[in-house]
C-alpha cells in the first residue's frame, strides 16, 4: 500500500534549537492519524512544515506522489492539503458564508476581466461556489447563521466553521490543529463523529493533533508521539498507550513520580 | 449579459444627464464642485482596494495621480501643438480634441499602472508602517522629480522642432503644467466615476474581492486556503493605480486646476487616505460619501480654511479611537442593519 502523504526525514533548526527532528510519517489514504505529544513538542511545527509556512532544512514530503518542498502555502492548498490552525484564524469581519466561499476560489479560474464584465462562465461559477458553500455549511449546522460575521460565532462555532473552511479547498489531505481545544466533552463527542464523516462521506485524510487523548485514541487508525522534536513512539493506540517513553514524557520518570 | 449591462447603462445616462442640464441650472461653480466630487470619488474608491481590500496601508495614491495627470496631459498639450498647431480646446463630443484627450487619460491610466506595479512590489516583503514609507516616498520623489521638469513649451514653432525627450520634460517644474486645454466635464467625469464603481463593486461581490478581503482578514490563514496574496497584493496596486491615473487625467483636464507638483503632493495623499478611512475601510459607498463629504465640507467652510488641516488629523484620531473600520466598515450602505430589517432577505447581489 503506498501512502497518500508520505513524509520522511524531515527536520528543522530555528537557530540552535532542532525544534523538528527527522520527522516521519506515512498516512495511507483515508487514514486517520493521531499526532500527540506534550507542549512545545514541535507538533504545531510539522503542521508548518508540511503546508509550506517552514521550508523543511532536509527530508521530503510527498502528497499522492508530488513532492512539495518549496512550495507555497497557496501552492500546497491547491496541491490538495488544507489545515486548521490552533489559534483559530477566520476571516472575522467577513460573513459565515464569505469564509467558506473564499476557500473555493483555489478552485476556480477568475479573472478581473471576467469578474469584471459578469461573464457567464463566471456568473456560473460563482453560482457553484455558492451552492457548494451552502451545502457545507449545512453539514455543520451553520447554515443558518451564514449572513452573521465570522467573529460573532461562538467558539465551538468557529472551529467547526475553520473545518468546513478548510474542507472548501477540495483536499486529499486535511490537518486539524487542536479542534477539540476548548469544547466541552458533549462538544468533543459530536466533533469526534464529525471528523469520521470527513472520511467516510468525503473521502478526505486526516492527521490529527490533539491534547484530548479520549477524542485521539476514540479516533484515531494510529497515533504518533512527538517530545522535543523527536518521534518518541509511533503505531497502533494500544501500543502507543503502553509504550514507556510515552508514559515517560506525559507523566515524568517514574523515581520522580514516587517521591 | 443586458443585467450585467444596466447599472454601466444607468451610470452613462446620469452622466449625460449632468452634461446636459447642470449647467444651466446650478451654475458654473456647482458644475466645477461636481467634477471635484467625481474625481474625488474615483480616487477614495480605488485607494479603497488597497488599504481597505487588501489591507494594505498606501499613502501615496497622490504619486499615481500625478503621474497619470502629466503624462495624460503632456499628450494632449503636445499633441494639440502638433496635431492642430495650439492647444486650445477643440469642442464637439467627439471631435479630434475630445479623443486625444480620452485617449490621453487612458495612456495616462496605463503608465500610472505600471508606476503601481513597481510600487506594489516591496509590498510583498513590507507590511504596515515600512510599507506606507515607501509608497510615500514614491509621491516625494515623484514630486521632486516634476520640479526639476523645464518651462512648457508655448511656440508651435519649437514644439514642432523638438524631440520627444524634451516635450516629456518640459512639464512646467514647480510653477506647473500651465496652458492644459480644459477637456474635462461632467460627462467624462461620471462616464469614469460609473467604470470606477462597477468594477470596484463587481470585484468586491465575487470571489475575486473576496480573496483580497481575506488578505486583510488574515493573510496566514488566506494563503492556506490557496489565495497567491502576493500576486493579488500587487494586482491591487496595479488596479488602484490606473483608476488614479485616470482621475489624475480628468483632474489635469479640469477648468481652474493648476496641475504642479504641490498640489499632488502629500497633503493630496493624505485626504484621500481620510476619506477611506473616514468611510470605511472596503466599503465601497462608504468612500463615495466621505468622498462627496469631504469635497464640499471645505468650500462650506472656506473662512476656516487654516483649521482644515487640524480638524481632518482630529476627526481622523477621534476615528481610531471610536470606529477604527470607518463609518460603514466593511459594509455597503445598503446592507446597513436598519435598512435591511426594512427590505426583509435583501441578498448580497448587487450591482
Amino acid at each position: 500500500m503506498s501512502a497518500l502523504l508520505d513524509v520522511s526525514g524531515i527536520s528543522i533548526s530555528f537557530g540552535g534549537l532542532k525544534a523538528v527532528s527527522e520527522f516521519s510519517l506515512a498516512i495511507p489514504e483515508r487514514g486517520l492519524f493521531g499526532l500527540i505529544g506534550p507542549n512545545g513538542a514541535g507538533k504545531t511545527t510539522v503542521f508548518n512544515l508540511l503546508t509550506g509556512v517552514y521550508r523543511p532544512d532536509e527530508g521530503t514530503i510527498r502528497l499522492a506522489g508530488r513532492d512539495l518542498v518549496g512550495l507555497k502555502p497557496h501552492q500546497i492548498a491547491a496541491a490538495g492539503m488544507s489545515r486548521t490552525f490552533q489559534n483559530i484564524r477566520l476571516f472575522p469581519d467577513l460573513s459565515v458564508l464569505d469564509n467558506v466561499r473564499v476557500a473555493c476560489h483555489v478552485r476556480g479560474r477568475h479573472g478581473i476581466a471576467s469578474t469584471v464584465l459578469r461573464f457567464p462562465a463566471h456568473v456560473a461559477q460563482e453560482r457553484g461556489i455558492e451552492e457548494r458553500s451552502r451545502r457545507l455549511l449545512a453539514l455543520f449546522d451553520l447554515d443558518a447563521r451564514r449572513h452573521e460575521a465570522a467573529r460573532s460565532l461562538p467558539y465551538g462555532d468557529q472551529r467547526r466553521l475553520e473545518i468546513a473552511r478548510a474542507l472548501a479547498t477540495e483536499p486529499k489531505v486535511i490537518l486539524l490543529d487542536e479542534p477539540a481545544a476548548g469544547m466541552n466533552p458533549r462538544e468533543t463527542h459530536a466533533l469526534a463523529g464529525l471528523i469520521r464523516r470527513l472520511r467516510e462521506e468525503f473521502g478526505v485524510t486526516v492527521l490529527l493533533i490533539e491534547h484530548d487523548m479520549g477524542l485521539v485514541m476514540e479516533i484515531c487508525d494510529r497515533i504518533t508521539v512527538l517530545d522535543y522534536g523527536v518521534t518518541i513512539a509511533a503505531g497502533a493506540r494500544d501500543e502507543v498507550q503502553k509504550n514507556p517513553r510515552v508514559i515517560e514524557a506525559y507523566l515524568g520518570q517514574p523515581t520522580e513520580e514516587a517521591s | 449579459m443586458i443585467r450585467s449591462a444596466a447599472p454601466v447603462a444607468a451610470g452613462f445616462a446620469i452622466a449625460v444627464l449632468l452634461q446636459l442640464a447642470a449647467g444651466s441650472v446650478v451654475g458654473p461653480f456647482a458644475v466645477k464642485l461636481l467634477m471635484d466630487i467625481g474625481i474625488n470619488v474615483v480616487l477614495a474608491v480605488s485607494l479603497n482596494l488597497v488599504n481597505g481590500f487588501t489591507g494594505q496601508f498606501s499613502i501615496g495614491h497622490a504619486g499615481f495621480m500625478a503621474v497619470g495627470g502629466y503624462v495624460a496631459g503632456c499628450i494632449t498639450y503636445y499633441g494639440s501643438f502638433l496635431l492642430w498647431g495650439g492647444a486650445s480646446v477643440r469642442p464637439g463630443l467627439l471631435s479630434g480634441g475630445t479623443l486625444l484627450f480620452l485617449g490621453a487619460c487612458l495612456v495616462g491610466s496605463l503608465v500610472a499602472s505600471g508606476a503601481g506595479f513597481l510600487v506594489g512590489l516591496p509590498s510583498l516583503r513590507l507590511r504596515g508602517d515600512y510599507l506606507a514609507i515607501v509608497t510615500l516616498g514614491f509621491g516625494e520623489i515623484l514630486r521632486v522629480m516634476l520640479q526639476r521638469t523645464g518651462d512648457v513649451l508655448t511656440d508651435p514653432a519649437s514644439v514642432k522642432g523638438a524631440a520627444a525627450t524634451t516635450l516629456a520634460t518640459s512639464l512646467g517644474g514647480s510653477l506647473g503644467f500651465s496652458g492644459l486645454p480644459y477637456y474635462t466635464n461632467l460627462l467624462w467625469v461620471y462616464v469614469f466615476v460609473t467604470v470606477t464603481l462597477v468594477v470596484a463593486l463587481r470585484l468586491k461581490f465575487s470571489s475575486y474581492g473576496r480573496a483580497f478581503l481575506s488578505i486583510r482578514e488574515n493573510e496566514i490563514a488566506a494563503e492556506a486556503v490557496g489565495v497567491n496574496t502576493t500576486r493579488l497584493k500587487v494586482r491591487a496596486f496595479v488596479l488602484a493605480a490606473a483608476f488614479a491615473g485616470l482621475a489624475g487625467g480628468l483632474f489635469a483636464h479640469e477648468v481652474g486646476v493648476s496641475l504642479n507638483p504641490r498640489e499632488l503632493g502629500f497633503q493630496k495623499s493624505f485626504d484621500i487616505v481620510i476619506m477611506v478611512v473616514l468611510g470605511g475601510m472596503g466599503s465601497v459607498s462608504g468612500a463615495v460619501l466621505a468622498a462627496i463629504v469631504l469635497t464640499l465640507l471645505p468650500e462650506a467652510l472656506r473662512s476656516f480654511s487654516e483649521f482644515r488641516m487640524p480638524i481632518y488629523a482630529l476627526a481622523l484620531i477621534l476615528m481610531m479611537i471610536l470606529r477604527p473600520q470607518g463609518l460603514l466598515g466593511l459594509r455597503e450602505v445598503w446592507e446597513l442593519p436598519w435598512l435591511r430589517r426594512r427590505s426583509a432577505g435583501g441578498g448580497t447581489e448587487t450591482a
